[in-house]
């Protein structure tokens, strides 16, 4: 394949080659492996090749490419983000990128005492840290099922086998394409459109990898599904594309990220999320975002931009986002449904954390067009440190759409004084007949909170987890079970060093 | 168990502890009283660690540690417990939660294992059951929407919980009717009135002194320990006041 590419820049191939080389330590086969760094043309023919894309794929890629171009960052957000060199980065690396360790002793100190505090097992540990024969340490079965891929890689075969037994697809995006390019291409930038916003036509360029999934008329999904094994096995990558389309009458539940810290070399993140729920189906998806948040002064966090949005298309169709954002450096993200069915219900449970230099802009957009149609926003914000937190979230009533409902809580908690709190609420109603109600309030965790659980023997960092998780309790409840139990810790850890 | 030699303390730049000096044994149940402003509330948050209340000069030992060197959830795990005068609120945390995470880093201080939620709902049960309160209670939000009353017993619940060596109620009495003064004075004697254990009920009257019979009653007035006697002296200052007293 890489025969095809023609090295334009012979300097930056270079230096690619010499990153590769001391940083990463990697002495494979540099020119298979890596797209040479910058942005162009060549760049998407190399990604969309090293995929083995079919034609329309990379047309596809060209022509949001092309569009990109014209296109300017937006500005909108509160969020104050130096201007980032597109052409100072890499746009394609190869899976297994990860070190190869010999034992956990070799891993960031830093990190292993977060997996602890987590309560992650050793084997599951040495795993994500990239431990070799960290797939033989016997893992304890966990009863999140896709979890338990990490005990190796016949149980990921099992776990296939059964879901392919119900009929539902779950693939990487890159193989789908291959697969099922149909379905594929009947809905992947239909939700999203390509041209929607500056990262999201970005995306569609250069989209590395990302996850496909197809639940069949009146499937209840047998098992959850999760990113959280394809992390390790291949390294999803900085520009993530997601499908998931729930047919007539199913149910799936989708659960994306990891609570244990994820570093990355990757500065800029700009996934694409796109779901579709026809008549009658549900789709629960369910994040845990912890990118590097960057050191306590701000510096090299992680900058996320997605664009998540869900099409209720279906009658009775119903969307349920809940998040829990604790990292990056900033956060630009509004996960959203458009409810077009008839009764169709969207629903988004927010929890945000920002800490030291943290900025966050995030919430949703609810768009009802159909009638009857309702949906109900909790957006809970944690500010700690010298950060910036901001719920930003549209509902949005068609003229024709009769009989619709939102119901919107926005509560803002600020610890010490140097945080910042910001809640923009944006309600347009065309049809006389909504409902629309927006609760909202900020408080402060009080001292007399903080003395009283002092008082009764927890440490002041204990002491904030636990207010903080009693804050956040409405939206961890949504949460799976075994995810909700890791978040509650990871609040606590997020917010470590936020008090005196 | 705890002495307080000379204390000194300011509430910001105010001195309010003025040379306090107590002494309190395993077994003796102390009643500090004294008119507004007098700093019991303040001796309570100083020998529980509150942060804003500067100790300037004396010392404090509890069981032969210093306890002012200590943190406020470390003088916790060493067993001391300060019953409010305003428990406070805490949404979206049950009592349940509170008390075990509580309880538990309280353990997990000093070296014991952690007790698992069913050992833990078994003790939360009895000291509920002990002071007339519904379970159901202990499993909604720390103190959210409790009456006044309600409060001070789940105050109560948590000592008994907890189960401290020294307890130091600040005016555990105030807000309560005469049924929950007398269900409020059998938990003291009941989880208290113990040879290892020490009381320190700061309050304003002596009516919560008909069922908890203190040993030692002590009049603090500005600042300092102005006189000290037996259960007798509460009455006499129910019937002349502070002021006569002071005269």
């Amino acid at each position: 394949m890489t025969d095809d590419i023609e090295i334009k820049d012979k300097a930056a191939w270079d230096a690619a080659e010499k990153v590769a080389d001391y940083e990463h330590g990697w002495s494979s086969d540099i020119e298979t492996d890596f797209a040479p760094k910058g942005l162009n043309e060549d760049t998407v023919r190399f990604i969309s090749a090293k995929k083995n894309e079919p034609e329309w794929m990379l047309e596809w890629r060209l022509k949001a490419f092309a569009m990109w171009k014209t296109m300017e960052a937006p500005d909108w957000a509160k969020l104050n983000v130096p201007p980032i060199d597109y052409q100072d980065a890499y746009y394609y690396a190869a899976p297994k990128a990860k070190p190869k360790l010999n034992s956990l002793d070799e891993v960031d100190p830093e990190i292993l005492r977060v997996y602890e505090k987590l309560g992650i097992p050793i084997a599951e540990q040495k795993l994500l840290a990239g431990v070799e024969g960290g797939e033989d340490g016997g893992l304890p079965q966990r009863r999140v099922a896709v979890d338990a891929v990490f005990d190796s890689v016949s149980v990921a075969t099992t776990f296939r086998a059964e879901l392919e037994r119900a009929g539902v697809i779950f693939r990487s995006i890159s193989e789908a394409i291959k697969e099922y390019p149909d379905l594929v291409r009947k809905y992947l930038g239909k939700i999203v459109p390509m041209h929607d916003n500056y990262f999201a036509t970005l995306n569609c360029a250069v989209f590395s990898d990302g996850t496909f999934v197809y639940i069949p008329e009146g499937v209840r999904c047998p098992m959850e599904l999760s990113t959280y094994f394809r992390i390790n096995a291949e390294n999803t990558g900085q520009f993530e594309r997601t499908l998931i389309v729930a047919d007539k009458g199913s149910y799936v539940s989708y659960l994306e990220g990891c609570t244990a810290p994820m570093r990355d070399e990757n500065q800029l993140h700009a996934a694409v999320v796109e779901l579709v729920a026809l008549d009658d189906a549900e789709i629960k998806y369910s994040t845990v975002q912890n990118w590097y948040p960057g050191d306590a002064e701000g510096k090299g966090g992680i900058y996320n931009f997605v664009t998540k949005r869900a099409l209720c298309q279906g009658r009775n169709s119903k969307v349920s986002w809940t998040q829990v954002e604790t990292g990056s450096a900033v956060t630009w993200k509004y996960p959203s449904c458009v409810l077009n069915g008839e009764n169709s219900v969207g629903e988004f449970y927010s929890v945000a954390v920002t800490n030291n230099h943290q900025q966050a802009d995030t919430g949703t957009k609810m768009i009802h067009n159909g009638k009857g149609s309702r949906s109900t926003i909790v957006s809970k914000g944690i500010s700690a440190g010298h950060s910036n937190n901001t719920y930003r979230g549209l509902v949005r009533v068609a003229p024709n759409a009769e009989g619709v409902r939102n119901f919107t809580q926005c509560d803002s908690l600020l610890l010490g004084s140097l945080s910042g709190a910001h809640t923009v609420p944006y309600i347009e109603v065309r049809n006389p007949s909504a409902q629309i109600e927006h609760e909202a309030t900020t408080s402060k965790i009080s001292d007399d909170q903080m003395f009283y659980a002092m008082a009764r023997g927890l440490n002041a960092e204990e002491a904030v987890a636990l207010i903080v998780n009693g804050f956040a309790k409405e939206v961890l409840q949504q949460l799976p079970m075994e995810f909700a139990v890791e978040a509650q810790k990871l609040l606590g850890i997020s917010l470590e060093g936020s008090v005196g | 168990m705890l002495q307080i030699n000379n204390l000194h303390a300011n509430v910001g730049d105010k001195p309010i502890l003025k040379g306090l000096t107590l002494s309190l044994n395993a077994g003796e149940i102390h009643a500090i009283m004294g008119p507004n402003g007098a700093g019991k509330s303040t001796l309570g948050y100083v020998l529980s660690g509150r942060p804003g209340y500067e100790v300037t000069e004396g010392s404090v030992t509890f069981n032969g540690q210093d306890l002012l060197a200590l943190e406020p959830h470390e003088r916790a795990a060493a067993g001391l417990f300060l019953g409010f005068q305003y428990p406070v609120e805490i949404p979206g945390v049950s009592n349940v939660q509170f008390l075990r995470e509580a309880l538990n880093a309280q353990r997990k201080y000093r070296g014991e294992a952690p007790l698992t939620g069913g050992e833990f709902l078994k003790v939360a049960r009895e000291q509920a059951g002990a002071l007339g309160m519904d379970m159901e209670m202990l499993k909604r939000p720390v103190n959210v929407g409790f009456s006044g009353g309600e409060k001070k017993r789940n105050e109560m619940v948590q000592m008994g919980i907890i189960d401290p060596a020294l307890a130091i109620l600040d005016e555990t009495d105030s807000g309560l009717d005469i049924d929950a003064l007398r269900t409020v004075g059998d938990g003291i004697n009941r989880i208290m009135r113990k040879p290892d254990k020490a009381v320190l009920l700061i309050t304003h009257y002596q009516r919560l002194l008909d069922y908890v019979k203190p040993d030692f009653v002590h009049v603090l007035d500005g600042g300092r320990i102005t006189r000290t006697g037996g259960a007798d002296l509460a009455l006499e200052l129910e019937r002349d006041g502070y002021k006569e007293l002071a005269a």
